[in-house]
């Protein structure tokens, strides 16, 4: 049984081998961009405002997936909630103490890296960097805010209006593209400014922080609630 | 030596952890070593698709000093893998708490992680 167990394991990645290596030996190293990403290329700047192109092909040009992308993760926070909910009337078991170190150094240190993902997501039209990103660095707040204040219970509330708030606003700029500009998502329906200004390229800069906020918040949600579980499972051990 | 450039070294790593985590995936009985089998096929699915849109003695498709706006479709690597990569890392987080989380409850209900334990889906 063994061995056919690890003989059939050896046919798959055998054949995965094999595979990939006629994938290896058809690549060839490009020396050009394609139609799509040379138009992305040329007309991007001027079309979209944007420095960083890669940030006018995720709000702009492919707008319409990044709003699913979000959903996705909206998606995911949701579920993770439902299953993992406490029951009403267990108490959570408080935490080991945190030690002082640990908290003097969280209170210094949460606002200069709050402060870094806002600056990575508001110039994420300029710089590498963007909603994404940002967001990324804000969950990292949180983690560091939950494990120097373990004992105190952090609310869902604030974490539930912010997402709730900018996926809504998201939405809704999106739906103003078509009624002010020529369609779902288009930036053209703030002035578009000087080039590579903070100010500049329309509403990307308001989804791109609207989009940090909302990874910001559901990737917190997300960690929020496996923390509360490991406070249970200390429960049962 | 044409394949000893960055891009094929590139290519040939994200084959190699791709091989690594569908090994992972199909052998460990641990839930956890799977999980982390499916991260690593994450990472080397990422590092693909970013090999696949670099082009060499380029730069990062951002419009400042050294590229110009009017040329630069000839001086930036493509930015759409890029974005997809964006994405993708993003999703990933996602997939990756949300299999932890069926992990945990798992483990709740029969206390193990071993995946032999759970073969009620069996024939």
């Amino acid at each position: 049984m063994k061995i056919l167990k690890n003989s059939l394991l050896l046919v798959v990645i055998g054949s995965m081998t094999w595979m990939m290596s006629m994938l290896y030996k058809d690549y060839d190293s490009r020396t050009e961009l394609n139609d799509t990403a040379s138009y992305y290329a040329e007309k991007g700047p001027d079309e979209t405002g944007a420095a960083n192109l890669v940030t006018s092909v995720v709000v702009t040009y492919r707008g319409l997936d990044t709003l699913g992308e979000v959903t996705i993760l909206f998606l995911t926070a949701a579920i993770i909630g439902l299953l993992l909910r406490t029951e009403k009337g267990s108490s959570l078991v408080p935490h080991r103490a945190s030690s002082e170190f640990l908290i003097t150094a969280a209170k210094v240190l949460i606002p200069m890296i709050t402060l870094l993902g806002v600056y990575i997501f508001i110039n994420g039209h300029l710089t590498p960097g963007g909603g994404f990103q940002g967001g990324a660095v804000l969950a990292s707040t949180f983690i560091l805010l939950l494990i120097s204040i373990s004992n105190k219970k952090i609310g869902h509330r604030v974490l539930e209006y912010t997402e709730a708030i900018s996926g809504f606003s998201f939405l809704l700029i999106g739906i103003l593209g078509i009624i002010l500009a020529s369609g779902f998502l288009d930036n053209h329906i703030l002035p578009m400014g000087k080039f590579g200004a903070l100010l500049s390229a329309g509403s990307i800069p308001v989804i791109y922080s609207l989009i940090g906020l909302k990874v910001g918040a559901e990737l917190s949600t997300i960690i929020l609630e496996l923390n509360q579980i490991q406070g249970k499972e200390d429960e049962i051990s | 030596m044409k394949y000893l450039e960055i891009e094929y070294i590139s290519v040939i790593a994200g084959f190699l952890l791709l091989m690594v985590g569908l090994w992972g995936i199909i052998s460990q009985k641990n839930i956890i070593k799977m999980i982390i089998s499916f991260s690593i096929i994450d990472t080397s699915i990422h590092l693909l698709l970013v090999a696949i849109g670099y082009i060499r003695n380029r730069t990062a498709p951002i419009i400042d000093s050294a590229v110009n706006k009017s040329d630069a479709a000839d001086l930036v690597t493509d930015p759409v893998p890029q974005a997809l990569v964006l994405t993708a890392i993003v999703i990933g987080v996602g997939i990756t708490a949300l299999l932890l989380t069926y992990a945990l409850k798992l483990f709740r209900q029969n206390r193990s992680l071993d995946i032999n334990q759970y073969n009620s889906l069996k024939w």
